[in-house]
């Protein structure tokens, strides 16, 4: 079992002069190496919630916990520095260099010159930028995305247990975002750190979180795996929400083994095999290219466990489609 | 002319060494005073904002008292000499800077300062990391301002009789002397023109990452 890296307990904020709360109850438990994205339109409080993680905003009440501890008693500057933050302003310091940005905080830490200057070339190989190339730049000297790229290798800097991300590809255009969130992907998977990534685009969120948070008005509408939220929204408003996603980015989330008919007593040899955890996009995709109408589906151990057919792909995909409608 | 204003400087060269001394001097210390009260000033204008229209305010309808205006009014206070005559030129020095940092401050991306804050910085190192070095060639801006206004009504700190290079010019205004005139006149000039240009390439230095 993962550790709880961030706890909330019926967190709420109301800020001054205002007479809704921006989050209003949330509960939540995230585990360590989890990526959770937070999906809400504009004004859902996301930033609000992510914000008050890092205490740049304080919960007006309930509790939140960083491995158990109430995050009040920690030491502010000490406890940021093991959280990375990223926005979609993306914030460098216009007067230092790329590698002096990202060295700013393992600076304040005392590194000595030799370790920060690995680690900085590190961190730019990470995020696929030059250290020779981009070292010596200025920020004014890098497109969107590169600020970004350094952004993220900031953030990473002094090797932080969690990641905050608001919205830190909005302002980049669409296949640099998709790069981008590849890379974050992988990079994900290879250090293994928590991440709360928000976002108000729904296949973004599908796309990167193994959990997605939905907020509508300061609440938690629900919390659970894209394929969770696909397949059984928890109202009305989620509904609505995935409705909007197109069917390509749904047969993404959609998986094999949640699609699949039994098998009769003979299974044909030649048909075409696929994992349990195989998306349908990828099944309609080889359907199309190979012109085929079924394959089998397999559980490593176990063998052949079901089949899906082309008539079956149509009609989950459609049932998908009603479910969210 | 300028012959005989060289003959008239080599006569009096003990004079005008211990003018120009004071007139340096007096100004110095006038924009030293004012760059001390000033920064600070802006910097607490620009975190504070609902005082800091009344303080900009103040300062910036003291600016369109005349720079002889205030060594008069302050003269029956301080009485005469270079007190009083550095008193003035601090105030009249204090308004550029002042603005100048309040504006640099304000300027400032406010991404910049939160990503700051959430990756941990404390308010000391954010202060003196990132704000005050991007603030800084705003700040110059007003200091070279200052400076400049400084060195040129330093010449009526004479008139209050702290001395410095006005007494070349009010003697040669007094005495209707050209040459006498022309020394005090290039002089003031030539101290303008040479803070200017030293304060433009700090400047330069300062903001070399805007540039290329
Ligand atoms: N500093 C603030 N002062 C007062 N109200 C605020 C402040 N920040 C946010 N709010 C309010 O709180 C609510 C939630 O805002 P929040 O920024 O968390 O939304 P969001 O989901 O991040 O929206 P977006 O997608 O537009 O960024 C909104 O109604 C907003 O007007
Ligand atoms: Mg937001």
């Amino acid at each position: 079992m993962a550790r709880t890296a961030i706890e909330f307990r019926n967190v709420s904020k109301q800020y001054a002069n205002t007479s809704q709360y921006a989050v209003a109850g949330v509960n939540m438990r995230i585990s360590e190496g989890s990526f959770i994205t937070i999906l809400g339109t504009s004004g859902s409080g996301k930033t609000t919630l992510l914000k008050m993680v890092n205490r740049i905003y304080e919960a007006t009440s309930g509790e939140i916990l960083y491995f158990g501890e109430h995050i009040k008693n920690l030491k502010l500057e000490e406890y940021r520095r093991k959280i990375g933050y990223v926005i979609q302003q993306v914030g460098l310091f216009p007067h230092m260099t790329v590698e002096e940005n990202i060295g700013a905080i393992p600076q304040i830490l005392r590194w000595d010159t030799d370790t920060i200057a690995n680690r900085v070339n590190a961190l730019l190989e990470l995020v696929c930028l030059s250290p020779r190339d981009f070292k010596k730049r200025y920020p004014r000297q890098l497109s969107g995305g590169q600020q970004q790229r350094v952004g993220l290798a900031r953030a990473m800097a002094a090797d932080p247990d969690i990641m905050l991300m608001d919205e830190p590809f909005g302002a980049i255009d669409a296949i640099t975002r998709q790069n981008l969130q590849e890379e974050l992907i992988r990079i994900q998977r290879k250090l293994n750190k928590t991440i709360l990534f928000v976002t108000h685009d729904v296949s973004e969120a599908f796309k990167l979180g193994d959990k997605v948070v939905i907020m509508h008005e300061g609440t938690i509408q629900q919390f659970d795996t894209p394929y969770g939220i696909i397949s059984k929204p928890a109202n009305e408003y989620v509904a609505r929400l995935i409705a909007t996603q197109d069917i390509v980015q749904r047969l993404k989330v959609l998986k094999a083994q949640s699609v699949m008919l039994p098998v009769d007593a003979q299974v044909s040899d030649r048909a075409f095999r696929v994992g349990t955890e195989e998306s349908l996009h990828n099944i309609l995709t080889y359907f199309l290219e190979h012109d085929q109408n079924h394959v089998l589906v397999e559980d490593g151990g176990r063998g052949v466990v079901g089949k899906i057919t082309w008539e079956q792909l149509k009609v989950s995909t459609r049932q998908g489609k009603i479910l969210s409608a | 002319m300028i012959n005989e204003s060289i003959a008239y400087l080599l006569l009096n060269i003990d004079k005008y060494y211990e003018a120009v001394i004071v007139h340096v001097e007096i100004s110095l210390a006038a924009i030293a005073v004012s760059f001390m009260v000033a920064v600070p000033l802006g910097i607490w204008c620009s975190k504070n904002g609902s005082v800091s229209y009344s303080v900009i305010n103040a300062f910036t309808i003291l600016r369109i008292i005349p720079s002889l205006a205030v060594l008069v009014i302050a003269m029956p206070i301080l009485g005469t000499g270079f007190v009083p005559a550095l008193f003035a030129l601090t105030l009249l020095a204090i308004p550029p800077i002042l603005i100048n940092t309040y504006s640099g401050f304000r300027n400032i991306d406010p991404s910049v300062l939160e990503c700051a804050a959430g990756m941990g910085m404390n308010t000391e190192k954010i202060l003196f990391g990132i704000e005050i070095p991007l603030a800084m060639p705003l700040i110059l801006t007003g200091l070279r301002t200052s400076a400049t206004e400084v060195i040129a009504s330093a010449t009526l700190a004479s008139y209050i009789g702290a001395g410095g290079l006005g007494d070349f010019i009010f003697t040669g205004i007094g005495m209707n002397d050209a040459r006498i005139l022309l020394i005090g006149g290039m002089s003031v000039a030539l101290l303008s023109a040479l803070t200017e240009v030293s304060l433009t390439a700090v400047q330069h230095m300062v903001t070399k990452y805007q540039r290329d």
